[in-house]
């Protein structure tokens, strides 16, 4: 059973048994990152372009590593340096890499809803690599995938996200991915970064992390997104520190086999202290690694079957 | 396209002797089994590799390393398949580097599915040799591509089907071959 869209645009598109599939597949690709020879032909002769309007280390490395490793052509495109500077159109832009011959575009773009906007006006498959403050799907089912590697499921699971949950594409899509799978999900942060509505998503908000913690199996610290913080949403990032950084003593309310996460990149000793980022309960660095793995298993989803989906 | 059945080919027994008989030739071409592994392919070839294994060790005492292969990723007719295979783990716990393999499937057919597992192999390292036991040979290969050790050589139509049915994958040891149903 393949994916039903040519696109992964969000989590709220996905249903569970498609995420499951990501997810399986996720598990038999990791195998091959463990390998001496990290390549498969499986995509040979298809191209991947990466498109990015925002910046990003690990989310287009992670994509370009994934292609090649499928043997897949990759190219990639950076607003910054393209004919973007000129006026072309984002619709404009994406049409050309098409006729070009690109199978898959994926896109980052600062404004909410901007992959949407293109998955409609072109047929090859767009991948959504983080749109505005809405969704960062491939990220989300990164994170599930390590949470399921490492406690064997999601559903019953307490997952608690702490950090600024209203400029986070990352919270959106883990608490609509993490709560169609059947896990709990607790959301903590500044009741001024806590957007309404979280419990329409499913999530429970709390404006203090103490009660958010206790008990959980994951606890995952998002990025302060120092570029987003321009209203004086928060008095000093010190005083978020205090009130709001995982630190042992919070990691300790926590279940004693919880597993400590953060999407990158960390400002460390502000929404988590150096101790436990590094500490046994930390898996932030094989979130990076099992981001390939997903990344890779999505591409072949999209493109090793059934032609180009027409 | 419907099939029906046309005829037995192997019952349990005949399996069991096909899979004895294929075992002694194993030892007998690789000089006592020294340095030996067995790799299935997924999915019928995982049991009779498994099988063969064992049998390995009730005649002459071998311990032989056992591997299974996914094939999905190497396959030739991704593009042009409409249905998505799922990708399954490969699972080859150890070094094959200067290893005798054998690669064990149920049917030999076009020689696809080997050529795909032959790459799959080499890209986890450079065994001594690669050698081919299959339960059915059925002829029409498209590639130059023979196996070294046959269950059973069967004269097919392309029409046909070949269907191998094994305890640990459909409940029962049993190959049949098919033809479509007329009209």
């Amino acid at each position: 059973m393949p994916l039903k869209s040519k696109d992964v645009l969000g989590l709220k598109e996905m249903e569970p048994s498609e995420i499951e599939l990501v997810l399986d597949t996720a598990a038999s690709m990791r195998d091959i990152l463990g390998r001496t020879i990290k390549k498969v032909p499986t995509l040979r002769g298809r191209t991947v372009v990466t498109l990015f309007y925002e910046a990003s280390t690990r989310t287009r490395a992670s994509f370009e590593l994934a292609a090649k490793y499928l043997s897949a052509d990759t190219i990639s495109v950076t607003a910054a340096t393209s004919s973007v500077q000129k006026g072309e159109t984002l619709k404009d832009t994406a049409r050309t890499l098409e006729v070009m011959g690109a199978d898959v575009v994926v896109m980052r773009h600062p404004a909410s809803g901007a992959c949407h906007f293109l998955a409609s006006r072109v047929r090859a498959s767009v991948v959504n690599g983080g749109d505005g403050t809405h969704e960062h799907p491939t990220q989300a089912l990164l994170d599930m995938f390590t949470i399921r590697r490492h406690k064997g499921r999601l559903k019953g699971l307490v997952v608690a996200i702490v950090g600024d949950i209203y400029h986070s594409r990352v919270a959106r899509s883990n608490i609509i991915g993490l709560v169609k799978m059947g896990a709990e999900v607790r959301v903590a942060g500044p009741a001024t970064l806590l957007p309404p509505c979280l419990e329409e998503l499913g999530a429970r908000a709390y404006s203090r992390v103490e009660p958010a913690l206790e008990g959980a199996d994951v606890v995952m610290a998002l990025r302060l997104q120092l570029e987003r913080q321009q209203r004086g949403l928060f008095p000093s990032t010190r005083e978020y520190a205090r009130l709001y950084g995982i630190d042992r003593n919070r990691l300790s309310l926590a279940r004693p086999d919880a597993l400590l996460m953060h999407p990158g990149p960390m400002n460390r000793g502000v929404e988590v202290c150096s101790y436990v980022a590094d500490g046994p309960a930390s898996v932030i660095e094989e979130q990076v690694t099992n981001g390939v793995a997903v990344r890779m298993a999505l591409l072949y989803l999209l493109l090793g079957g059934g032609g180009d989906g027409s | 396209m419907t099939f029906r059945e046309k005829a037995e080919i192997l019952d349990a027994d005949g399996i069991r002797r096909a899979l004895v008989r294929v075992a002694h030739e194993v030892v007998e071409r690789n000089k006592g089994g020294e340095g030996l592994v067995l790799v299935g392919i997924r999915r019928r070839g995982v049991p009779l590799a498994a099988r063969l294994a064992s049998i390995l060790k009730e005649i002459e005492g071998l311990e032989v390393p056992l591997g299974i292969l996914d094939i999905t990723l190497y396959r030739d007719d991704l593009a042009s398949r409409r249905d998505q295979p799922t990708v399954h783990s490969t699972r080859v716990p150890f070094d094959i580097e200067g290893k005798r393999v054998v690669l064990v499937d149920d049917v030999l057919y076009t020689g696809r599915t080997v050529r795909a597992a032959l790459d799959a192999l080499m890209d986890l390292g450079r065994p001594e040799c690669i050698q081919l036991a299959v339960l059915i040979d059925r002829g029409h290969r498209e590639l130059p591509i023979r196996a070294d050790y046959v269950g059973k050589n069967l004269p097919t139509s392309r029409k046909e089907l070949v269907r191998v049915r094994l305890t640990e994958t459909d409940g029962e040891d049993r190959v049949v071959i098919e033809e479509p149903e007329a009209g």
